[in-house]
């Protein structure tokens, strides 16, 4: 919903520019440059930031073929990292337009930086209440039956900026950029749990990581008899190194952090480790003075991201209000949107099949009149579970909680098209 | 299918592992132990998974059920077998009952040395934390005790009015501290820092000493405070 930008005529220089910029095929080394493949260009200094292009494409050859592709120069999407070693950086959601997060825009928050792994020296032990430790390297578990399952990965921190101090100037992307879906590629645990022989006395499991913290997570038995996979693919190629490069645990609708990466051993118990990710960190403090402890699943959440803060609605009429939807306790079954600031809600219609522990687009046809409108969106999950307001999350949790966020947020559309965050539902 | 014979010799011998009981110990003998008791595998199990349907329980469609696979209760023999060396050198972990602490001993005075030589810098002489990316270790403020936390996020956590186990700070400063040189300190000297961290927050004894012992009978404050996870369906609980 970015305002419409006239077409603007190129000048021959323009279009020198553009085309030399792109020449770089050796096959095309011969031709003159405004025949050297005409993708767009970074402009050149002094002039505004917008890549040059031909003014008519139908006119001489386009680019070269590559070994990578690359995004339009049109497009640069990116995330917003923040923080070195204990950092994260966040996924665009206000640019992307489907379930799936390419690769390099998916989400990352790691405690002792991105460690690099040698995926020929990197093994996977299980170990402990077993009747036959093992040890598997990346190609072993390639020889057991794969599965191919799309999912998203949520930090459980995600939003927190945006339910403790929800600022008009937030974007989609600082709302709920710790959230990013991708098709996974892996082994069950269960299969490699049945390998080495689990012994009926195991009831937890504790998996580490092998980056600079040794992350150690402790998970109850049942998810891998459920649905826990050990990854190595994510998207239909090797994970990338800030998402477990070369094999992570993969529990689904689970909390992020619980998915160690760079999983390196597996060791089998009868209660959890007590590590400072499940005590210090991700507890959830109440009002009554307690904290909640293994907090697992993430809850039904939405978010619309288009309309979203900075956009500016250029013209009244109909308009497409998109996002999307999420639960990690199954599949989305509805989404309400709300054009009115939550008084009145409409089912919004989900864009393909909702899938367990996945994402779903949603859309809503708008028809603005050029008043003020707060958009808002409320997903509702089959475990039967709706998105609470952030009023009646403070009330239930406190302002002081650390982690679950998934209060209702939305939009503020102003007369004049400005488009802010609206938090306080 | 890329795996070599070589690399597997290699891979054997970096894990200290034999070559002879690589992949395939016993044959198929995996019977009911692995599967956690659920309901039988089946080829219709299986088949649902193929087609899309709602994905069933692992435990319950891939146990030997899948097409041309050993055959259900059997397994695959894939993998070395881990030895008990390979597995004690990467095996450090330390569960809420101490069970595994190493033999060792430190003060909470040698606590102290170590801190300023090795922690200050980035936790601050006292324990204050420097944000965002450098938390806030000891000093309890009282305005949080008594489990405060949820009323105002600005209230600080720390070891002592927070952490409910003693194990997790020997287990977290062995595996992950000092965050430059993780992994370079000795059990006294977790020991030592361990000491020192529950003292400056009021836990244990300023001149104690610490060992397994010791340590195991470390009550933290606010222990009894964690509960399970008790949301539930339309509540915003
Ligand atoms: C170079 C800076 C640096 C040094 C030096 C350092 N730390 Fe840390 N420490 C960190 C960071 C960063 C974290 C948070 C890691 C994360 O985000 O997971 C941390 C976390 C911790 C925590 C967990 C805090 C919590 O609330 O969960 C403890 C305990 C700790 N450090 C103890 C120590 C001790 C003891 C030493 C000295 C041996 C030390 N640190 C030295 C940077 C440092």
């Amino acid at each position: 919903m970015a305002k419409r930008i006239e077409d603007t005529e190129l000048t021959r220089r323009d279009l020198l520019a553009g085309a030399v910029g792109a020449v770089g095929g050796a096959m095309l080394a011969g031709l003159p440059a405004t025949l050297g493949g005409q993708q767009g260009a970074a402009a050149p200094s002094g002039a505004p930031a917008r890549p040059t292009v031909p003014a008519d494409a139908t006119k001489l050859q386009g680019g070269a073929t590559t070994p990578l592709g690359a995004r339009s120069a049109f497009e640069a999407p990116s995330r917003a990292p923040y923080g070195e070693t204990t950092g994260s950086s966040l996924t665009p959601l206000q640019d992307l337009a489907g379930n799936i997060t390419p690769s390099d825009l998916h989400f990352e928050r790691h405690h002792a930086g991105i460690p690099a792994l040698d995926p020929e020296r990197h093994t996977l032990t299980i170990h402990g209440l077993v009747d036959r430790p093992l040890s598997f390297s990346l190609d072993d578990l390639k020889r057991f039956p794969q599965v191919v399952r799309p999912y998203f990965i949520e930090c459980s921190g995600n939003g927190r900026g945006a339910f403790r101090d929800p600022k008009p100037d937030l974007t989609a992307q600082k709302v709920a950029g710790m959230l990013s879906t991708s098709e996974w590629t892996g082994v069950p645990l269960a299969t490699l749990f049945r390998e080495a022989g689990v012994k009926p006395k195991a009831k937890w499991f504790l998996a580490e990581g092998g980056d600079a913290c040794l992350m150690t997570r402790s998970v109850p038995i049942e998810k891998a008899w459920d649905d826990a996979i050990i990854v190595w693919a994510q998207n239909g190629e090797a994970l990338r190194p800030a998402q477990g490069y070369p094999m992570r645990l993969l529990l689904p609708g689970w909390e992020g952090n619980i998915n160690v990466k760079w999983l390196r051993r597996i060791e089998l118990g009868t209660q959890p480790w007590m590590t400072r990710w499940e005590t210090s960190k991700y507890t959830d403090p109440l009002p009554n003075g307690t904290a909640r402890q293994f907090t697992f699943e993430l809850d039904a959440k939405s978010i619309i991201t288009s309309p979203s803060h900075p956009d500016t609605i250029g013209e009244r009429g109909w308009h497409a209000v998109n996002g999307i939807a999420w639960s990690g306790r199954g599949r989305v079954t509805r989404v309400e949107v709300s054009v009115d600031g939550g008084r009145s809600w409409a089912n919004a219609e989900l864009l393909g099949e909702s899938s367990p522990k996945s994402t779903v687009r949603f859309q809503y046809m708008w028809d603005w009149k050029g008043g003020e409108a707060v958009l808002l969106s409320r997903a509702t999950d089959e475990a039967g579970f709706t998105q609470p307001t952030r009023t009646a999350l403070i009330a239930e949790r406190g302002l002081g909680t650390d982690y679950h966020f998934n209060q209702v947020v939305g939009w503020k559309v102003e007369r004049s098209g400005k488009v802010l965050f609206h938090g306080e539902t | 299918m890329r795996m070599t014979r070589v690399r597997r010799v290699l891979l054997g011998a970096m894990l200290g592992g034999s070559l002879a009981a690589a992949g395939c110990d016993g044959g198929a003998t995996a019977g009911a132990s692995g599967t956690g008791g659920e309901r039988a595998a089946t080829a219709g199990a299986a088949s649902g998974a193929a087609t899309g349907a709602t994905p069933v329980r692992f435990a319950d469609y891939d146990g030997g059920a899948v097409p041309g696979g050993p055959g259900a209760g059997r397994h695959y023999g894939i993998g070395i077998r881990a030895t008990a060396a390979a597995i004690t050198k990467m095996d450090r972990d330390i569960g809420p009952d101490g069970a595994e602490l190493p033999a060792g001993t430190g003060s909470v005075a040698e606590g102290g040395a170590l801190y300023k030589a090795q922690c200050a810098m980035c936790h601050g002489v006292n324990g204050e934390g420097m944000a965002p990316a450098f938390p806030r270790l000891s000093g309890r403020d009282p305005a949080a005790e008594g489990f405060k936390f949820a009323s105002d996020p600005k209230l600080p956590h720390t070891i002592g009015n927070y952490w409910s186990h003693a194990t997790t700070l020997f287990d977290y400063i062995r595996r992950a501290m000092p965050h430059v040189a993780p992994g370079s300190l000795t059990d006294d000297q977790v020991y030592a820092l361990t000491a020192y961290l529950l003292a400056k927050d009021d836990v244990i004894a300023k001149d104690a000493t610490l060992d397994a012992a010791a340590l195991r009978a470390v009550k933290m404050p606010y222990a009894d405070r964690f509960v399970p996870d008790d949301r539930r369906p339309n509540a915003p609980k």
